[in-house]
């Protein structure tokens, strides 16, 4: 049922022409997977960096790496994993299938999505480079004025870490101008808004709030290169700048950030579950409107991140106001995605499964989050493991098992081959286990007096237990990280043995070939409702008499 | 000083008991540590307001936890494929009624909490400024945070300022507040007198946080900016915590102690701070070391040569149990390791090691330990 010809076999060109194609290209699926490559590249890093970290707090007051090393690493896996893993994986991953989704054949300005890989990929490279000029960063991932400052951060490291984030972040923001002008314009005849798939939704609010959040940042970094290279007073406390207006703008930023790392995961799992539960969405509307809701209100709630500093009551209420409302949309998709599968014939393969595992985990962060938001808890508990545990599971259990549950159903369009359902199922539950092992207890750690960030524990105050649980947690995820490796490697020596429509879906990207060819379309087809292929497979019933 | 038994004045609060599939079950574990630091065991009043919304958030959410996950279990194992379905199942494109329902009952159960928060801040919170509450005898002291210690400058109690007692050039003066470090004495509450302990939060250089679970919630200690807290306690005890905000290299050694004394314990000990360094004869060579060395360029003892502000005031050293803010005890041996270099207790702490030798090491020693 193809709709596209099938690409004439070609073959086999020597390294230095396919390493040129590569490089030079402008080809929205090729920087798709080229983000993909990066963004699994930072995971390993970025994954090394914490498991070192673990090895550390498995005993109290173990000297395994000094403080030195302790504070580079957590800082390096903090923004590793939110910079040059979490919007790569998912700007990514948008970049390969929201043109196939519309039925576009590109993204709206190709020259300028390669630019904006390459930025974000040499603003990595300019962080780590630190490593080798005398020492990474070591101010945590939010910097937090005035540590950084020329007088309590001696050295280069915290100029690698602005320039690093400030490269990254043009592409970060091309990234978002390119899917906001695509998906404005570039949709197939038919498509109207109203009938757009909700991960393409989700995207495209998504890259409203990278443009919203991400130049605050920059804004940010500016001022704080200037302070240590130009001597500026913006945030240097000692010659009277104010270390709350970093935090202030930081987390102006910083929030929206959280939402950029979980909206496309939201629009994942939005296409994922009907798929696999055989049943269209259940109040696609509310979804879509849910989206623009949690957009709209997360641009309000950035200071219920300071709530220890001393602001008024008045802000206090405010703030903790604005994030409890942010907690009654994202209840409406929870709902919606358990109602869609209510009644449904659930097929549980592997991205169902971490679709799956993403509702059952994310509620839990969610909660801990309503939880967070009550001020005086918060006091308690703020800058605790259990604010370390919460956001991992909002990000790990959220984002990056709907990444794993979206890796496991698009990986056989974007290589025609099938990655092993047995091997997924072994990572899933191994990452699902580990997970659990490593973020559960850290709620328990932060509450019994842990702190974040501390490069060693007292012994005799009960932490102990609790970490050594994490640390165990840690090693069986590495476990599941390894099979998923595996599996990738496996997967892509074998035939392409997946055909073009293997889930039996009913989005666009599933009517051309597998992989797509370069012009993802012959034919741009017409859409009638918001499940096309639906209409194509059930003309007796198609979706648009009932939209 | 005797160090106070917390543990086995450890107060309950009364709906612990009840909750025994929490308190027995989770916490289990959590009960049994020595130095105890859990929120759980709350001692002020502020960190038993805390505790209750505590218990009152983790009922809430945790039946909402019940509900939606048993909800998507059950759906789960309800329609899971079975072998020889192929068909596709009626297709439900939703309910206006109950998406209603489910928008309304989360803003609802969101509003009940936010006027919950409303009224545990209002409870939670004091203006320092105040009048205190009739027959309490407030304390006030200054918290100054350093890169990674504490400094106290104990300012008022019972409406008096407190002043130091020193002799300068044979002659009586009193300089406005007397200074300590690292180990916080406060007066507790009893015999109908609460004693409020009002702390002003400072900080030299980052940003710190000054965490003790079981008397109140964290603030922070930004420079540039006075924070205000509060805490008082019935319970002699010690209370533990630590720095809660990251701050450089030695964040995890930056500990908070915090003694609750018994208010004839305190006023001996805040009447033996307020006196000058004891001057002993026996330990003459090592205050001439410690006044020619670098020494006296950062740290303070009254009475002498040395009037440093950078490090700890050493005045009364040995009315503390540790060094290094917390992380050893304070007794000849550490002491000695710690001058002899610091840096093999505490890495990348701002005390350099100064190069004395043995035998000065000694003799500065030997001189710490009369500053009783």
């Amino acid at each position: 049922m193809a709709i596209a010809e099938q690409e004439p076999q070609v073959e086999r060109r020597p390294w230095n022409d396919i390493l040129h194609d590569w490089v030079t290209t402008v080809d929205h699926k090729k920087l798709g997977i080229m983000y993909i490559l990066m963004a699994l590249f930072f995971l390993i890093v970025a994954g090394i960096e914490i498991i070192l970290v673990r090895c550390q707090l498995f005993v109290p007051r173990a000297q395994f790496i000094g403080p030195d090393m302790f504070n580079q690493l957590f800082t390096m896996h903090g923004t590793t994993m939110v910079f040059f893993m979490g919007m790569p994986i998912l700007i990514g991953i948008g970049n390969y299938i929201v043109p196939l989704m519309i039925g576009a054949r590109d993204m709206a300005f190709p020259r300028l999505n390669a630019f904006g890989f390459w930025v974000t990929l040499f603003g990595g490279l300019v962080m780590y480079f630190s490593f080798l000029a005398g020492g990474a960063p070591d101010i945590g991932w939010f910097g937090y004025a005035p540590l950084t400052s020329a007088a309590f951060s001696r050295g280069t490291s915290t100029d690698y870490w602005i320039v690093g984030l400030l490269v990254s972040g043009t592409g970060t923001i091309a990234a978002g101008v390119n899917f906001i002008a695509t998906i404005l314009t570039m949709r197939a005849p038919g498509m109207t808004f109203r009938k757009m798939p909700l991960f393409v939704w989700m995207m495209f609010f998504d890259a409203f709030l990278i443009l919203l959040a991400i130049p605050p940042l920059t804004a940010a970094l500016i001022m704080l290169l200037f302070d240590r290279q130009l001597g500026a007073h913006f945030f240097n406390t000692q010659a009277g700048g104010d270390a709350l207006l970093w935090q202030h703008m930081f987390w102006f930023f910083g929030h929206p950030e959280v939402y950029i790392l979980v909206l496309p995961a939201f629009g994942m799992i939005s296409e994922i579950i009907p798929v696999f539960a055989r049943k269209v969405i259940f109040g696609y509307e509310s979804v879509a409107a849910a989206t623009v809701a949690i957009a709209f209100i997360s641009l309000g709630v950035w200071a219920h991140h300071m709530f220890t500093v001393g602001m008024s009551k008045t802000l206090d209420y405010i703030f903790a106001g604005a994030t409890f409302l942010i907690a009654v949309p994202t209840g409406i998709k929870v709902f919606n995605w358990v109602a869609t599968l209510y009644g449904g014939r659930l097929r549980l393969h592997t991205p169902m499964l971490f679709a799956l595992g993403f509702l059952g985990m994310f509620l839990i962060g969610g909660l801990t989050g309503i939880m967070l938001a009550t001020v005086p808890f918060d006091w308690q508990v703020s800058d605790t493991y259990f604010v370390v545990g919460h956001f991992h599971f909002v990000l790990f259990g959220g984002t990056l098992f709907a990444v794993m549950a979206g890796f496991f159903y698009w990986f056989p369009k974007v290589t025609g081959r099938m990655l092993s359902e047995k091997l997924g199922k072994w990572q899933f539950w191994f990452l699902f286990v580990g997970f659990n092992l490593t973020f559960l207890p850290m709620h328990m750690s932060g509450m019994l007096g842990m702190p974040r960030r501390i490069a060693y524990y007292m012994p005799d105050r009960g932490f102990e237990i609790w970490n050594q649980l994490s640390t165990i947690g840690a090693f069986v995820q590495v476990i599941g990280f390894l099979i998923f490796i595996w599996n990738l490697v496996a997967s892509l020596r074998k035939e392409p043995d997946a055909g073009d429509d293997p889930w039996d879906a009913w989005t666009l990207e599933w009517a051309t070939t597998s992989p797509p060819p370069s012009y993802n379309f012959a034919v741009v087809p017409e859409v009638r409702s918001r499940r096309p292929l639906w209409d194509l497979k059930h003309p007796e019933d198609p979706d648009w008499k009932y939209e | 000083m005797p160090r106070n038994t917390p543990l086995e004045q450890r107060r309950h609060p009364p709906w612990n008991g009840q909750l025994t599939w929490f308190s027995g079950g989770l916490l289990a574990v959590a009960q049994a540590p020595p130095d105890n630091l859990s929120m759980f065991d709350p001692v002020s009043p502020p960190a038993e307001s805390i505790l209750n919304l505590t218990y009152l958030l983790l009922g809430i959410t945790g039946a909402i936890f019940l509900v939606v996950e048993g909800m998507l279990v059950w759906c789960i194992y309800r329609y899971r494929q079975k072998p020889g379905t192929e068909t596709e199942p009626p297709q439900n494109y939703g309910s206006k009624p109950v998406e209603l329902a489910w928008t309304v009952t989360p803003a609802l159960i969101v509003f009940v909490l936010f006027l919950i928060v409303f009224r545990t801040i209002a409870d939670t919170r004091r203006d320092p400024h105040q009048a205190p509450p009739p027959g309490s005898k407030p304390l006030h002291v200054t918290v100054i945070g350093h890169q990674w210690w504490w400094e106290y400058v104990y300012e008022k109690y019972d409406g008096t300022e407190i002043r130091s007692e020193d002799v300068k050039d044979g002659k009586p003066v009193s300089q406005r507040y007397m200074k300590t470090a690292n180990e916080l004495h406060v007066p507790a509450s009893a015999d109908g007198t609460p004693r409020p302990v009002y702390l002003h939060l400072q900080s030299v250089d980052v940003i710190h946080s000054f965490w003790v679970p079981r008397l109140a919630g964290k603030t922070d200690v930004i420079p540039n900016r006075i924070n205000h807290m509060w805490f008082q306690s019935a319970i002699p005890g010690l209370y533990l915590g630590q720095c809660a905000e990251y701050c450089g290299t030695q964040h995890a050694g930056m500990l908070l102690r915090v003694y609750v004394d018994p208010v004839d314990e305190f006023e001996t000990w805040l009447a033996n701070e307020r006196k000058p360094a004891v001057e002993d004869p026996a330990a003459a060579a090592g205050k001439k070391v410690l006044e020619s060395e670098a020494c006296m360029n950062c740290h303070t003892v009254r009475g002498t040569a040395a009037q440093g502000g950078f490090g700890p005031d050493l005045t009364h050293l040995m009315s503390r149990e540790t060094i290094a803010s917390g992380l050893e005890p304070n007794n000849k041996e550490m002491l000695r390791v710690w001058v002899k270099d610091p840096q093999q207790i505490k890495p990348g702490c701002r005390m350099p090691a100064m190069n004395l030798t043995d035998a000065e090491i000694d003799q500065v020693v030997a001189y710490l330990l009369t500053l009783k």
